[in-house]
């Protein structure tokens, strides 16, 4: 089942906590050397699926396969080939920068001369230079997420997870911290991020969006807003708030978000939804424009997590 | 097993503890504090009560009577008074806790073999009582079964006791070596008990789990640094008891060392076993003092082992600080060695054996 090309493979990945199915049958296939996105909403099953590809849960049921190793079984061995970096901060507080790389680079089996060489070459790559002797503690929040993301790659590790490794750092930050996951990616590690920042999921070479532990779409971010061509409209009115009542009377449109004085509007794969659209903005009175719009992932997130509720009409925030 | 990396861990957790202001405090504090407390607080043989002395006969051997009791320590002359019914009043107040009456025919009873005087006593407390009884045992010039009924108000005591180790029960003695054992309990336990729930509470186990680090290399590294550190305190706690109290010790300090270091590898090793099972910090406190206080109650260090009724003694065999006790009283007190006491090393090795192992099992590097 290993494959030349493929750094994971998961067929009906299913993980069940008391009553809870916090996954549930999930196939996922990654190729190497790519940066796979996670997308989904806190508690869609994202952080336990990672965590049962590295072997530190134990699944219910399907079958994984990590760098052609099989997993839980060879979680021991795959443990020197992966890095992780957790959703929380994970590194010792109480120890300094190159202290906590030290630590890391021992545990990960590198020998006294190589680490010295590595944790030099981190610091000084992750612009630490000047700062080793800081506790990580006092760090913040974007220093804190690239000491851990050194602090994961110490020992060159061939495949990386990346729990929401951005969700506590400012734009700039997550801009940057972007730049370092590209280049470890054209060096020749696949990378596997979650998280639920669109702007982040539109990087990814490909993408996965979980929802309430099912996995309900896959694909490029291209892929996955051209099946939504021709559903998306923006609306330009006066009165947004008046002009979105109406048309979420309309039948067929998915949602409606207000963005400034503009709506953005998503509706399911119905014909002459355009027409139906202005006719019914034009009957309420309403100054309005409509015009269509290109899908963006937000889209495409919403369309896939709102069939969780039929019949119910959501709002994107 | 992988050196470099239990090296590792070891460092680390040293370089952790070098920060950890509250725990370095505590790693020098509690030893002083409570040789301190408990080498001059706690002292069951009590010595200079207050006593007054009323020899109504004033003749050469009533006179040395009172030098005798006197010689003893036990008492300490305060008040003055002339009858019995001044004693009684005085006592009566609390001014006294002893009284002793020599009657103004002491010499004729003496001759007749009946009782010679009286030592009343404030029985309230019974720790004064049997300290005074240790007075009605002097000897007077009459056979020992004499004597005896000379203390009227107090109970026979056909059989003197004779301490060997200690003659002049002094309580620090006894209690030092003790001590060792109850601070090592103490700290030992508690820095373990953490030593686990600690990480995983501040998120860091995970990140330990994903990596190469074995379960024994982690367990192993935690217990090493805390390890030194207790062998520290058992210096500390020793040349504090040779400078304060002059406690001996008789056997060499190697085999107190080697006996230290069983006690401390018993209750890091049960440390690590707690800290694999709570779920907090918290938690793992109230786990420790779970076994604490009957390590202070049931190991002989408050009440003779001797004594215990038998389920009591049960569970003292299982806790490593009772045969620490006999181990470090005996090499300390007695001057014996080590090997002279086998059951207790190898009871201790055991425990350590048990609980190393029920920890690394309990330890799961998987997070369900």
């Amino acid at each position: 089942m290993a494959s030349e090309e493929a750094a994971v493979i998961a067929r009906g990945l299913t993980k069940v906590f008391g009553d809870l199915v916090a996954v549930n049958a999930v196939d996922l296939r990654i190729e190497k050397r790519q940066v796979y996105g996670f997308l989904g909403p806190n508690g869609s099953g994202k952080s336990t699926t990672i965590r049962m590809l590295c072997g530190l849960l134990t699944p219910t049921g399907g079958n994984i396969d990590v760098l052609g190793m099989e997993i839980p079984r060879q979680a021991e061995a795959l443990r020197r080939r992966i890095g992780y970096m957790t959703q929380h901060f994970s590194l010792f507080g109480d120890l300094t920068v190159r202290e906590n790389l030290e630590f890391l680079a021992a545990v990960q089996g590198l020998a006294a001369a190589p680490a010295r060489r590595r944790v030099a070459e981190l610091l000084e790559e992750f612009h630490f230079t000047g700062m080793e002797r800081q506790l990580a503690a006092t760090l913040s929040g974007g220093q804190k997420q690239r000491l851990a993301l050194a602090g994961s790659i110490v020992h060159g590790p061939e495949l990386l997870f990346l729990d929401e490794p951005t969700s506590a750092v400012d734009p700039e930050s997550r801009r940057d911290f972007w730049e370092k996951l590209f280049e470890l990616a054209d060096a020749g590690t696949t990378l596997l991020v979650s998280s639920h920042y669109m702007d982040e999921a539109e990087r990814c070479h490909r993408l996965a969006i979980l929802d309430h532990g099912a996995l309900v779409a896959d694909g490029t971010p291209a892929e996955l807003t051209g099946s939504l061509e021709g559903r998306t409209f923006a609306v330009e009115a006066w009165q947004p708030r008046r002009a979105k009542a109406t048309v979420l009377g309309v039948p067929g449109v998915i949602s409606a978000a207000q963005i400034g004085n503009s709506l953005r509007i998503l509706c399911d794969s119905g014909d002459g939804i355009e027409e139906r659209l202005s006719r019914a903005l034009d009957k309420a009175g309403l100054q309005a424009r409509l015009s269509a719009a290109r899908p963006t992932l937000e889209d495409v997130f919403v369309a896939v997590t709102i069939h969780q509720a039929p019949g119910e009409t959501a709002e994107t925030p | 097993m992988n050196l470099r990396r239990l090296w590792a861990i070891v460092i680390k957790e040293l370089r952790q503890l070098r920060r950890d202001r509250v725990t370095l405090a505590m790693i020098a504090g509690i030893p002083v504090m409570q040789l301190i407390l408990f080498g001059y607080a706690i002292n069951l043989n009590l010595r200079h009560l207050p006593t007054a002395i009323v020899d109504e006969a004033q003749t050469t051997a009533s006179r040395q009577l009172a030098m005798d009791m006197l010689a003893t320590d036990i008492i300490r002359p305060v008040a003055q008074a002339t009858t019995a019914e001044g004693v009684m009043a005085l006592i009566h107040r609390g001014e006294i806790s002893v009284g002793i009456v020599i009657p103004r025919d002491f010499e004729r009873r003496l001759a007749r073999g009946e009782p010679v005087a009286q030592v009343l006593v404030d029985g309230s407390d019974t720790v004064v009582q049997s300290a005074a009884s240790q007075l009605a045992q002097l000897p007077v010039t009459t056979p020992a079964t004499e004597r005896d009924r000379a203390s009227v108000p107090l109970p026979r005591a056909p059989i003197s006791v004779v301490s060997f180790y200690n003659p002049q029960r002094v309580s620090a003695i006894n209690i030092v070596p003790g001590l060792i054992g109850i601070i090592l309990t103490m700290t030992m336990v508690m820095f373990t008990s953490v030593a686990i729930v600690r990480e995983r509470e501040r998120g860091n186990m995970e990140l330990l789990i994903a990596t190469p680090v074995s379960r024994s290399e982690l367990m192993l590294g935690k217990v090493l640094p805390y390890g030194i550190i207790g062998l520290v305190q058992t210096t500390l706690i020793l040349l504090l008891g040779m400078w304060l109290f002059g406690v001996p010790v008789r056997g060499s300090a190697m085999d107190v060392y080697w006996a230290a270091l069983l006690l401390i590898l018993a209750n890091l090793s049960l440390g690590l076993l707690i800290s694999t099972r709570a779920q907090s910090q918290f938690q793992a406190m109230q786990m420790t003092f779970f076994v604490f206080l009957p390590s202070i109650l049931l190991s002989g260090f408050m009440f003779p082992f001797e004594g215990m009724p038998l389920p009591a003694k049960w569970i003292a065999e299982i806790l490593p600080l009772t045969h620490f006790l006999r181990l470090i009283r005996g090499i300390m007190l007695r001057g014996a060695d080590l090997m002279e006491l086998w059951p207790e090393v190898l009871a201790l090795l055991a425990f350590i054996a048990l609980m190393m192992t029920l920890a690394i099992n309990r330890f799961s590097k998987r997070l369900d």
